[in-house]
């Protein structure tokens, strides 16, 4: 066929005719549909070269936004990817241990091989003695070789991601989404992370090979939190010897976590409260001012905490379902791809924030998943760059039914009871934990495929629009294809199973109430007036006290997922007053700061001392750059507008 | 398809050989995908063409630029907006970037260009630039750009120097106070707030433009 050898804008522009000489043909409505010329969404479908897409102007080689991106025309063509899960290594036997033992004080000894010092890390282990670790992780960071995210894409050649941990990048490549780590409190863990990214210039013209991965959002000392700069570290430095935040090419970095809950050095020795485990977190990169094309360009993956309650085994504890087999984690990433060239894009001058037109769930674009008839347990995770979803569960084959699931976890912390929603809201960094029952939904609602739907509609980065689309025109993210029925004896949340209790979050106790109005001037961000700086931190809190912090939203219409790290905090009105809904009483670490809104938190802050930020986590905010640090020391100040 | 008649569009249709054609176009790109009609920009030029357009600039001494070859190609560079008559946010900024050129040259950083661009070429002659940067005492290896009014709007879009609004956007005296500085070869680009602590500019632009 003639056609296959015209360049995509030649395309375009034999598209164009043809729309034309619809157009003068005069067909209706009607007739377009019964040719199969119209999809269901009211759009020319992609085909006899009428790619609507194609003939978009101004879509050429460069052109990185929604609607440019290839059309993809057959969603559901491949399986959902499940991460692997990151090996734990031996201390004593495995090579990388033994060469390079994990000390408590960094290895600042100069690298023969680089020149620059072996590890990144400038700091200490907090509390490392009192919780000395016991299991052990390596992984690398590199770029992903050629990988397919669907066929009717290119093989994807500008993802970087973590591997197992060999060393041999060839037969141990890095994946994107990185490799789920598993870990129970009680048991300390260090993971070595190891940064073999290739040297700029980047592939795709993004990205920058200096990293420092957060784990988002555990109780970590400013040593392992992963943070952005640290004015006690060398700031945002990019001398080798001084900084001890992000590292470079040819280093690694230990990261150390104690496994404890917070409280383990305030009231609530050894271990710290119970009330205060996280079960679903995530890892991802958090380089300063580069956190955004870095986590696109695919720095990132789950880590789930296990306890003595949130076991994995579905026969113990608080019987959720078994891990892995019915416990999936799920990382929802809206991207943009080249219209030429097929590859992953990113527009780094980009200052509102990135809005995707192809839905990736766990590295695929619009999977299908086979689950069986029974209960099943997803963390879903919002990986950003700036969108917010609502998603819904949606039968294709009977648009109108409305189907409920539950929530059991928000942002990785288990409510006290399961709550029943038809749909559940995410900004970027907020994770649900959900059960959806296929066996109920099956029989409740002869459905043999589910889709997850996203209905929320978006077109830029300032937030979502009011309005959400009807079922079944939404965003298709994954299809749930239901088959045979097994075993299952995880609890049915509609059994009404109590879960942990919240901790107390009383006025009273706070030392302090501190406002932070966020404000857009000139189109830059600011937080009371003032710019980020990564050369200090803006005020210090009391360590082992608790206080009020006040979100206030004074940037003229735009929607911010506000997140700290540290602690999660508990929400104590929302909209200017108001309790807040159902859902939100829970402990949090990233709060949707809406249009006009103003909201209290409750927060501890305990056992460390340090710097961590506070910022927005529409990642292109953060790096223009909503953010600030504070500090926690044994002596706070009174700055109530820091 | 060009001069069909609705009947004899009607009757293809059915057969829909380019609907094949396209689909096979699309589908058939695993393997050697790079040869089935996927085209790949090497990444400094699609740097190039999203973010430079080559247009011409005038400086304050009146010399002709181009502002991607002369200007931006091989360098490291600072960039922002202003007009002289701006009496609200270039005032701090601008000061801002003169504290943080003098930081540079003290540490004997003196291969960093600065780039401010008037937003408004109608009035900014190069002699009042010239004025504008002599008042502000701005070091050497900096230059201040005017040009066809055009060419500066597209410089702005391209730059992302664009506020959501369009109102906002239309209104000069609410421009942006964002600076966006970077190593054009190593593709490396940041935006930072130009109000922020010019200490806190320094040390990132030091260390990010090595």
């Amino acid at each position: 066929m003639h056609i296959l050898r015209f360049r995509p804008n030649k395309l375009a522009e034999i598209a164009r005719k043809n729309r034309q000489e619809i157009i003068k043909a005069r067909l209706g409505r009607r007739e377009l549909f019964k040719l199969g010329l119209l999809t269901s969404a009211g759009y020319l479908a992609t085909k006899g070269g009428l790619s609507a897409r194609a003939s978009r102007s101004g879509c050429q080689a460069g052109d990185c936004q929604p609607g440019c991106s290839p059309p993809i025309t057959q969603p559901f063509v491949e399986p959902m990817p499940i991460p692997p899960v990151l090996p734990e290594r031996d201390v004593n036997t495995y090579q990388e241990f033994v060469d390079r033992p994990p000390t408590d004080a960094p290895n600042r000894a100069t690298n023969p091989a680089t020149g620059i010092p072996f590890e990144g890390r400038t700091q200490t282990h907090q509390f490392r003695g009192q919780f000395p670790p016991e299991k052990f992780f390596v992984t690398r960071m590199g770029a992903v070789p050629a990988v397919s995210v669907h066929p009717q894409l290119p093989l994807q050649t500008f993802f970087w991601g973590f591997n197992l941990g060999g060393a041999d990048l060839v037969a141990d490549p890095p994946l994107s989404p990185g490799p789920t780590v598993v870990t129970r409190y009680g048991d300390p863990v260090l993971i070595r992370r190891y940064n073999n990214l290739p040297a700029g210039p980047s592939s795709g013209g993004f990205g920058v090979p200096e990293v420092s991965t957060h784990l988002h959002n555990f109780h970590s000392g400013p040593d392992s939190d992963g943070g952005p700069c640290d004015p006690t570290t060398g700031g945002n430095t990019t001398d080798p010897f001084q900084q001890g935040r992000f590292f470079f090419r040819g280093q690694y970095y230990d990261y150390f976590y104690t496994m404890a809950r917070a409280g383990f050095d305030a009231g609530h020795p050894p271990g710290g409260d119970v009330n205060e485990t996280l079960s679903t977190l995530w890892y991802h990169d958090h380089r300063v001012d580069h956190t955004a094309e870095n986590v696109y360009k695919g720095l990132a993956g789950f880590h789930i905490l296990f306890s003595e309650f949130d076991t994995g085994d579905e026969n113990t504890g608080f019987r959720l379902p078994t891990f892995p087999d019915f416990d999936i984690p799920m990382i929802l990433t809206d991207k943009l791809f080249d219209p030429a060239s097929g590859q992953l894009c990113f527009d780094t001058f980009g200052l509102d924030g990135l809005v995707g037109d192809t839905f990736l769930v766990n590295g695929k674009v619009q999977p299908f998943f086979d689950v069986f008839k029974r209960r099943y347990r997803f963390r879903v995770l919002d990986g950003g760059p700036s969108r917010f979803y609502q998603l819904f569960l949606t039968n294709p084959d009977n648009l109108n039914q409305q189907i409920q699931f539950h929530v059991i976890a928000n942002d990785g912390n288990l409510l006290p009871q399961p709550i029943a929603v038809t749909s559940v809201l995410l900004s970027v960094a907020e994770r649900f934990d959900i059960i959806i029952d296929f066996k109920k939904i099956a029989q409740q609602f002869g459905a043999s495929r589910l889709w997850l739907e996203n209905r929320l509609v978006q077109t830029n980065g300032r937030g979502p629009e009011d309005e959400l689309k009807s079922a079944g025109q939404g965003d298709k993210l994954v299809e749930f294809r239901i088959g045979a029925e097994v075993a299952d004896n995880s609890v049915d949340p509609t059994t009404n199973p109590q879960f942990l209790t919240l901790p107390s979050a009383p006025r009273s106790e706070a030392r302090i109430t501190r406002e932070f109005r966020f404000e857009r001037r000139n189109g830059q961000w600011a937080i009371n007036n003032q710019f980020v700086d990564c050369t200090r931190a803006r005020f210090k809190v009391q360590r082992n006290t608790a206080e009020i912090w006040v979100l206030e939203n004074s940037s003229g219409g735009w929607q911010h997922p506000i997140h700290i790290h540290l602690e999660e905090f508990q929400i104590l009105t929302r909209d200017y007053g108001d309790p807040p809904p159902l859902i939100e009483r829970s402990r949090k670490d990233v709060v949707r700061l809406g249009r006009n809104d103003r909201i209290e938190l409750f927060m501890r802050f305990r056992d460390f001392r340090g710097i961590w930020p506070m910022h927005c986590h529409n990642t292109i905010h953060e790096d223009h750059a909503m953010m600030l640090l504070f500090e926690v020391a044994d002596v706070g100040d009174n700055k109530e507008r820091p | 398809m060009v001069g069909i008649t609705r009947r004899a569009w009607l009757a293809t249709c059915g057969l829909a050989p380019l609907a094949g054609g396209l689909a096979a176009w699309i589908t058939n790109n695993k393997g050697p995908e790079q040869r089935r009609g996927w085209q790949t920009t090497e990444p400094r030029e699609l740097v190039r063409q999203r973010h430079f357009p080559n247009v011409e600039l005038i400086t304050q001494e009146g010399r002709k630029v181009l502002y991607y070859d002369d200007l931006i190609k091989d360098k490291k560079v600072v960039l922002n907006l202003m007009y002289v008559k701006c009496r609200g946010i270039c005032v701090p900024v601008t000061a801002n970037l003169v504290r943080v050129q003098k930081l540079l040259r003290e540490h004997g950083r003196n291969d960093i260009f600065f780039y401010s661009i008037t937003l408004k070429p109608e009035e900014d002659t190069p002699e009042a630039l010239k004025q504008y940067a002599e008042a502000h005492g701005v070091g050497p290896g900096w230059w201040f750009l005017t040009g066809k009014p055009a060419d500066i709007e597209l410089i702005r879009r391209r730059l992302r120097f664009v506020d959501l609004d369009p109102v906002v956007d239309a209104d000069k005296s609410s421009h942006i106070g964002m600076i966006r500085f970077g190593n054009e070869p190593m593709l490396r680009w940041v935006a930072c707030p130009g109000q922020a602590n010019p200490e806190h500019i320094f040390k990132t632009m030091l260390w990010e433009l090595t």
